[in-house]
């Protein structure tokens, strides 16, 4: 089996395993909408305040309820038993990264696609914007792949679901800047092209991440 | 077991890092000239970066460590990698205390968002994380615990320069007229004594350092010595 379709092995038995329980979408869908009517009532979110605000939100809600997602993901593995299977399965540790980072990847950018509309519905914010969808892949991409090492690690702890944001959060700092930024100047109406620093940085992030957690991530699954 | 009890190499680094820190503090004192717009106050920025250059390089050391133990998978380099965020945990708080206390009388506010000052808070609170984690780990085999923190030791440290660009470029992006432009004209006098208090900071690392690396490794002793009895009794 070429190191794809492993990869495509994982990602699909997560799939098959959400579509059975439903817990990780439910949860973060659920959860994400609250932290938007939280958002609303601290702040009372209309007019130009909601347009400043909006990248900011949208951001805070995703990486909140991200941490959500990336918890439940390892924690099934665990639970389940199932990361023993993952390791006698005879493949490459990265192979198993990747399919789990893939999977949450998914997840959090199903979450994305049903938050985007709703929070442009409401709060009246043009979030929805043609360079938006590479903002968001790209900052997913590195949050959820930093956030599918940490959660490895994370599991692994006692009391693992307060762990992780612990972990995470400080080190999504630079994703988490970057998007806001390049969303903020995509809300302001310019194009792709003129948001081009913090595209590159969140690339540069990515790649960095991605390289890291593909070098370290068999180290974490040893027994 | 006939390895000499005395610390040699400690006493030197004791005797070294005090001299060196009392010749430093004389300078900050009384060498440095007292800045022209701010005063005295000025002097904390000698202790202030010095520190924020310790901390940032305690972190390094404990980035090092963590490739090392990955690669050999000794102990010593997990010792060094957790004595070394240890120490460098007090350089970092020392920062982010003295930048408060100087930004207070200079800008008015204890805490100004400023890009040093951040990047210098947001390693205190990653390396409070790596601390939590160490303490969390729920492993009976500590070499899996190093394993982890290894790990984290490495990601955390690669995503410093990263956010310290983002923080940097955001600040640039929303210039605050409070701390901007905040260079200071350093007479050579001024470079000195940062020189003096940069290098009596970093010995004093390294004694803390040593210090910090021989307490873990007579706990490890004694648990193995503990062992033993155990084993004794057992038979």
């Amino acid at each position: 089996m070429g190191f794809l379709r492993k990869i495509w092995a994982i990602v699909a038995k997560d799939i098959a395993a959400e579509f059975h329980t439903r817990e990780m979408i439910s949860a973060m869908m659920v959860f994400s909408v609250l932290t938007l009517f939280i958002f609303s009532f601290a702040f009372d979110l209309r007019g130009e305040m909601a347009e400043a605000a909006a990248p900011g939100i949208f951001w805070a809600t995703v990486t909140f309820a991200g941490t959500l997602g990336l918890n439940r993901s390892m924690a099934r593995e665990q639970q389940a038993g199932c990361i023993d299977g993952l390791m006698l399965a005879p493949m490459d540790r990265s192979a198993i990264f990747f399919g789990k980072a893939i999977g949450n990847l998914i997840f959090m950018g199903i979450v994305e696609i049903v938050l985007l509309p709703l929070f442009s519905a409401l709060f009246d914010a043009p979030l929805i914007r043609p360079g938006m969808l590479v903002v968001a892949t790209l900052g997913t991409v590195g949050y959820g792949a930093v956030g599918t090492l940490l959660a490895a690690i994370a599991v692994n702890t006692r009391a693992r679901e307060v762990m992780l944001p612990i972990l995470l959060l400080p080190l999504a700092i630079p994703a988490l800047i970057a998007a806001v930024q390049a969303t903020g100047g995509l809300v302001e109406g310019r194009a792709l092209a003129e948001v081009n620093d913090w595209v590159r940085l969140l690339v540069t992030y990515d790649l960095v991440i991605i390289a890291i957690s593909m070098l370290t991530f068999g180290y974490v699954m040893e027994e | 077991m006939k390895k000499s009890r005395r610390n040699r190499t400690g006493i030197v680094l004791i005797g070294a890092s005090t001299v060196a820190v009392l010749v430093a503090l004389g300078m900050v004192f009384l060498y440095a000239p007292r800045e022209a717009t701010m005063g005295d106050v000025q002097r904390i920025f000698y202790f202030h970066v010095a520190s924020a250059w310790v901390g940032f390089f305690a972190f390094f050391v404990t980035f090092l460590a963590g490739i090392g133990y990955l690669a050999q998978g000794k102990r010593r380099w997990d010792i060094l990698a957790l004595s070394s965020v240890e120490v460098g945990l007090t350089f970092i708080t020392m920062t982010v205390v003295t930048g408060s206390l100087w930004a207070r009388p200079t800008w008015g506010a204890y805490w100004t968002w400023e890009p040093r000052l951040t990047i210098s808070a947001v390693q205190l609170l990653i390396y409070v994380a790596y601390g939590m984690l160490r303490a969390f780990l729920e492993t009976e085999s500590q070499e899996r615990k190093a394993r982890f923190a290894a790990v984290y030791g490495i990601i955390a440290f690669i995503t410093v320069p990263l956010s310290w660009f983002a923080i940097r470029w955001q600040r640039t992006i929303h210039p605050d007229i409070m701390t901007g432009g905040g260079g200071m004209a350093m007479t050579p006098r001024m470079v000195q004594t940062l020189l003096a208090s940069i290098g009596a900071f970093t010995l004093l690392y390294a004694t803390l350092l040593q210090q910090r690396v021989r307490l873990e490794r007579s706990i490890d002793t004694v648990a193995r010595l503990q062992l033993r009895v155990e084993r004794k009794k057992g038979i």
